[in-house]
C-alpha cells in the first residue's frame, strides 16, 4: 500500500546530522582521541609479487617507544584447504590474506607487518627496523599478462582444467540458445572493450581507533559502511568473541562500496590488545590509493544480432574482471546487469574472474555493471547507427518491461524503465542544438539493488519526541529519509524525530550499508516498528477513555474516537501519551528486525553531451540529463543528489580516472594530483529527471537509488564523443593523450 | 629535537601551542588544538578538505608549517557559525542538500566564504574555479555550486 497524500515524504528537509557537518562537529573515523592513544603504521610490500621466507621484528621492538609489533601469525589463519568461510561475500581465506600477507606478498602495498608505537613518527621508523627477506617472483598485472601461458601465477593450489591458473571462477548466464538467435539476426555487430581499474575515491582515509581491555572488551571506533561486518571480520581474524566487541559506527567520509570490508581493524585490535593500549590508525592517501578498493580493470567482447527493423534477436557478452590478488572481482554485475534493460529471446553473458599482481578489489557502486553497460551500450549506439534508427527508439523498441523474463533469471514486475526512454526522448535536452564539434550519447544501465537483514527501534521520550534508531551507516543522507517517513507515519514534526545510527551492541544486526539497500530496508523497519508503537498509543487512549482500542484512530500525531459513537473525548496527543505513560503501562517503543525482500530492480536513462577541444584533446562535458526511475523519492535532494554523484563519478571514469603502473609494477600515480577525479571546474550542472514507479513490493514504494546512476554513464559519454567526432573510443579513460593519438590518425587508418 | 612554541590566534582566540618543526597546521590544529573539523584527505593540497584562511587568505593548512602560524590570524570551520548562528553559506549549504557524507564541507565552505569575501557576485564559472581545488566525490558539484551562488544573492540583497 503506498501513501499517496503525505505531509512530509518528499519534502526536501533539513537532514538530522546536517549542522554537525556543517560546523565542523561531526566525528569521522579519524577525529576521536583516547587517554593513552598510542599509534598504528603498517609496513608493506616493496615487491608485486614476492614469497616472504622470513621476517624479523627484533631490532623494531628494540625501538623506545615500541609498544607492539604483528605479523601474519598474529591474524587467525583461514587455512585454503577447509574450503571457504564466507561473510557475506567475502571469504575469510582471503580477507586473512589482505589484511596481512601469509607466505606470499601479491601486490605493492601489501602488509606484512604493524607496529603500535607511542608515535605516528616512532611507529614509521620502527617498520623501517623490520627486516623481511624477500624471495621476488615474476608479477602480471595487466589481464592479458594475467592469462597468457607461463604467466606467473598467484595461487598455485587453484587448477584449470589440470593447469595453475588466474582465472579463478567462470559465471554464465543464460536464456534461450545464442546460436539460434545470431541465425535469425539480419544484422550482427561484435566490438571488444578495455576499462582501466579506478578508485572508490572517497575523501576520507581508512582509520579506526581501538581499546582492548584487560578482559578481552574491545571498542572499535572507526567508519565503515557496516559496524556489524567490521565487528564481525574482525572477530574472525583476532578470535575475541562478536560479543565482547562494541563497534562504534563513525561518521564514514564517503565509501561507494570501498568500505565493506575492513583493512585496519584487525591490525589495530591485535596490535592494541598486545600493547594494552589504544590503538589509532590513519591511511595515507598513498596508502589508500595502493592497498585499498579500486574497481576492476576489464577486457569484453559484446557481440549483437538484431533484424533489420530493430529487434535485438541475440546477444552475448564475455567480461574478464581485474579481481587484484585475491578472488572475487564482480563479475555478477557485469553479466547479470548488461543485458538486463533489454528483452532479448537469445542471451549468454559470461564473466571471468582473473587474479593478477594488484590490490584486491572492493565493491564500487553498482560492482561490474557499468563495466558490462560500457560495452553493451556502445554496441547498441553503433547498432542504432547502423540502422539509422534513433537510439532510444532502438532501446524503446526492446526494452524491458512487466514480464519480461531477464537472463539472469527474474520476471520482472512493473518496472519503469520504459518510462525513463520516454522522458529522456521527450525532455529539452534531447531536441537542443549542438555545435561544431559537440556531440550527444545516451546510455541506459541496470542494477540489481537488495534488502536483507535491517533492525530498528522506536521510542518515545518522555517528552513525547520520538528517537529512531537504525543500524545502517549514513552515506548520504538516509537519516533524512528515515525521519521523513517517521514523521509521515507518526504524524508529528519532523523536527521532533531524532535519527541515529546505533553501535552494534545497542541495536539488532543490521547488514551493510551497500547495494542500494538502506533507504529501502531502513524504511521497512521503522514502519512495522512506527506501526506497533501506533498501535501501543491507541491502546493506552483506550485505555484512558475506558473504550475499545478499535475506537481509536492515531492521526496528526494524536489519537481521536473514530467517530462520535466511540464517545467524545478531547484528543491525546503523543506528549500527552507519554506524560502518562509511567501509569499507564510504561515506555511506549517498539524494535523490529527483518530480513527484508521486495527490493525491485532500478533501471536509468541518460543523456551527455561533449565538447572536444581538438587541439588538447580534452573532452568536456558540457550538459547532462540523469533520469532513473526512483520509486518514490521520500527526500528528493538526496535522491537528485545521488544521481549527480553517479554521474559526476562516471564522467570521472570515462575521461581521465585510471592507475597508472610504472616498469616496477607499482601504482605511479597513488595521490589526488595525478589520480585525476572531476573537480568543479570539469563538469557542467547535472539535471536530474525523478521518475517514480513505487516499488509495489514497499510500503512507501521505495527502490534503491544510489548505484544505477553510475552504470549508464562511460557508455553516455563515448557515445557522445563518438556523434561528436565521428570516431569510436574502444578502452577508457578517453583521455587528452589518448584522444589526440586518435585525432592524429587520419580517419581511414582509424577505421580499423 | 626541542619543540616549537608558537602563538597565534585562531578564530579570534588568542592560542600557544607547541610543535615539532615538520608538524603541520593541519596537525596542529587537529591534534594540540582540538579542531577537528579540519580533515586530512590527502596531505598533498589537493583535495582542500583542510582549507582554512590564514590572515583572510584561503590555504591549505596540511600544506602549512604549523610554526608558520606565529602571530597570524587562522579561520577554521569552527568559527564560521556565530555564537550558534550558523552562516548564511552554512545554512544555504543544508537547505539545498549542499553535502552527502560531510567530510569536504568544512573545506568546502571555508573555500566559499573566502570567494564571497572578494567576490560578494561571482558567475558560475568564478565559483566552479575557485573551488576546483575542494574535492567532493559524492555530489557532483551541482548543489553545492548553487548554495554558492544562492548564498551570494542572498547576502548582496541583506547589505543596505
Amino acid at each position: 500500500m503506498n501513501v499517496v497524500d503525505n505531509k512530509w515524504i518528499g519534502q526536501r528537509t533539513i537532514r538530522p546530522d546536517g549542522v554537525d557537518k556543517v560546523t565542523g562537529r561531526a566525528a569521522f573515523a579519524a577525529d576521536t582521541t583516547m587517554p593513552g592513544m598510542i599509534w598504528g603504521k603498517v609496513l608493506r610490500s616493496p615487491h608485486p609479487h614476492a614469497r616472504i621466507k622470513s621476517i624479523n621484528t627484533a631490532k623494531a621492538e628494540a625501538l623506545p617507544g615500541v609498544k607492539a609489533v604483528v605479523t601474519s601469525r598474529d591474524v587467525v589463519d583461514f587455512s585454503i584447504e577447509k574450503g571457504a568461510v564466507m561473510l557475506g561475500i567475502q571469504d575469510m581465506r582471503w580477507m586473512c590474506r589482505n589484511v596481512m600477507a601469509r607466505d606470499k606478498a601479491l601486490f605493492p602495498g601489501h602488509p606484512v607487518a604493524a607496529v603500535a608505537a607511542t608515535t605516528e613518527a616512532i611507529a614509521a621508523e620502527a617498520c623501517k627496523l623490520i627486516e623481511v627477506d624477500y624471495e621476488v617472483l615474476p608479477w602480471a598485472i595487466e589481464i592479458d599478462d594475467a592469462l597468457r601461458d607461463n604467466a606467473p601465477i598467484l595461487h598455485e593450489w587453484h587448477k584449470v582444467d589440470g593447469k595453475p591458473s588466474n582465472v579463478m571462477s567462470r559465471l554464465e548466464v543464460k536464456k534461450g540458445d545464442i546460436a539460434q538467435g545470431f541465425k535469425d539476426a539480419e544484422i550482427v555487430i561484435e566490438r571488444s572493450f578495455t576499462t582501466r581499474p579506478v578508485h572508490q575515491g572517497y575523501i576520507e582515509p581508512h582509520a579506526c581507533l581501538i581499546s582492548v581491555a584487560a578482559d578481552g572488551n574491545t571498542t572499535i571506533w572507526s567508519s565503515s559502511q557496516g559496524q556489524f561486518m567490521v565487528r564481525a571480520m574482525t572477530s574472525m581474524l583476532t578470535g575475541i568473541p562478536q560479543s565482547d566487541i562494541r563497534a562504534i559506527p563513525a561518521e564514514i567520509g564517503g565509501g561507494f562500496g570501498g568500505k565493506t570490508i575492513v583493512y585496519l581493524e584487525p591490525l589495530a585490535t591485535l596490535l592494541a590488545r598486545k600493547s594494552g593500549r589504544p590503538v589509532k590508525m590513519v591511511m595515507t592517501r598513498e596508502e589508500v590509493m595502493r592497498a585499498t578498493g579500486p574497481t576492476s580493470g576489464s577486457k569484453s567482447t559484446v557481440k549483437i544480432g538484431a533484424k533489420k527493423d530493430g529487434t535485438i534477436v541475440a546477444a552475448h557478452g564475455a567480461f574478464y574482471l581485474q579481481a587484484g590478488a585475491f578472488p572475487g572481482s564482480p563479475i555478477r554485475g557485469a553479466v547479470g546487469c548488461s543485458f538486463a534493460p533489454y528483452d532479448i529471446p537469445h542471451v549468454l553473458s559470461e564473466g571471468f574472474d582473473v587474479c593478477s599482481n594488484r590490490s584486491k578489489v572492493a565493491a564500487y557502486r553498482a560492482p561490474g555493471a557499468p563495466i558490462g553497460a560500457y560495452a553493451v551500450e556502445c554496441v547498441l549506439d553503433e547498432l542504432a547507427e547502423r540502422l539509422k534508427m534513433d537510439p532510444l527508439e532502438l532501446r524503446l523498441k526492446n526494452a524491458a518491461k512487466q514480464g519480461t523474463k531477464a537472463a539472469h533469471g527474474p520476471v520482472f514486475p512493473r518496472i519503469g524503465y520504459i518510462e525513463t526512454l520516454e522522458a529522456a526522448k521527450s525532455h529539452p535536452h534531447y531536441a537542443a542544438p549542438l555545435g561544431k564539434l559537440q556531440g550527444r550519447g545516451v546510455a541506459s544501465g541496470f542494477w540489481f539493488n537488495a534488502g536483507g537483514e535491517s533492525s530498528a527501534q522506536v521510542n518515545i521520550t518522555e517528552d513525547g519526541n520520538v528517537v529512531v534508531t537504525t543500524g545502517h551507516p549514513d552515506i548520504g543522507g538516509s537519516r533524512a529519509g528515515i525521519a521523513n517517513i517517521c514523521a509521515e507515519l507518526l504524524g508529528i514534526d519532523y523536527n521532533r524525530i531524532s535519527v541515529i545510527i546505533g553501535d552494534t551492541q545497542t541495536v539488532g544486526f543490521s547488514n551493510l550499508t551497500g547495494g542500494s539497500r538502506v533507504l529501502f530496508a531502513s524504511a521497512m523497519v521503522v514502519t512495522q516498528a512506527a506501526d506497533k508503537v501506533i498501535a501501543t498509543l491507541r491502546e493506552r487512549a483506550a485505555k484512558i477513555w475506558e473504550i475499545d482500542p478499535e475506537a481509536v484512530k492515531w492521526e496528526n500525531g494524536a489519537a481521536h474516537p473514530v467517530s462520535p459513537n466511540a464517545g467524545e473525548f478531547k484528543p491525546l496527543t503523543l506528549a500527552d501519551l507519554a506524560e502518562k505513560a509511567p501509569s499507564q503501562g510504561g515506555p511506549i517503543g517498539a524494535s523490529v528486525q527483518l530480513n527484508t525482500q521486495g527490493a525491485e530492480g532500478g533501471f536509468g536513462t541518460h543523456i551527455c553531451d561533449v565538447e572536444v577541444d581538438a587541439e588538447l584533446g580534452i573532452v568536456r562535458v558540457i550538459r547532462y540529463t540523469a533520469v532513473q526511475d526512483v520509486g518514490r523519492a521520500v527526500h528528493p535532494s538526496y535522491v537528485e543528489g545521488q544521481l549527480q554523484g553517479g554521474v559526476a563519478q562516471g564522467i570521472g571514469w570515462a575521461l581521465n580516472e585510471e592507475y597508472i603502473y610504472n616498469r616496477d609494477g607499482k601504482v605511479d600515480n597513488p595521490g589526488f594530483l595525478d589520480y585525476r577525479m572531476p573537480v568543479c571546474s570539469d563538469l557542467p550542472m547535472l539535471d536530474t529527471v525523478l521518475v517514480e514507479v513505487p516499488n509495489p513490493k514497499h510500503p512507501q514504494g521505495i527502490k534503491g537509488v544510489g548505484e544505477v546512476p553510475l552504470v549508464p554513464v562511460m557508455a553516455a559519454v563515448a557515445n557522445a564523443v563518438h556523434n561528436a567526432l565521428g570516431r569510436r573510443f574502444y578502452s577508457l579513460p578517453m583521455s587528452p593523450p589518448k584522444v589526440s593519438a586518435e585525432l592524429d590518425t587520419p580517419a581511414e587508418l582509424a577505421a580499423e | 629535537m626541542a619543540k616549537l612554541h608558537v602563538s597565534t590566534s585562531v578564530n579570534g582566540e588568542p592560542m600557544e601551542f607547541l610543535c615539532e618543526p615538520y608538524e603541520t597546521m593541519l596537525d596542529a590544529l587537529r591534534g594540540q588544538l582540538g579542531l577537528t573539523g579540519s580533515k586530512e584527505g590527502c596531505s598533498s593540497g589537493d583535495c582542500g578538505a583542510c582549507s582554512i584562511t590564514l590572515d583572510g587568505r584561503l590555504v591549505c593548512s596540511c600544506l602549512m608549517l604549523a610554526a608558520e602560524a606565529e602571530g597570524h590570524e587562522i579561520r577554521t570551520i569552527e568559527g564560521m557559525a556565530k555564537g550558534g548562528q550558523l552562516h548564511p553559506l552554512q545554512q544555504k549549504f543544508l537547505e539545498h542538500a549542499a553535502l552527502q557524507c560531510g567530510i569536504c564541507t568544512s573545506g568546502m565552505l571555508v573555500a566559499s566564504e573566502a570567494l564571497l569575501a572578494k567576490n560578494s557576485n561571482p558567475t558560475e564559472e568564478e565559483v566552479r574555479f575557485w573551488l576546483a581545488g575542494n574535492l567532493c566525490r559524492c555530489t557532483g558539484y551541482d548543489k553545492i555550486v548553487r548554495a554558492v551562488m544562492e548564498t551570494a544573492a542572498e547576502m548582496r540583497e541583506a547589505r543596505p
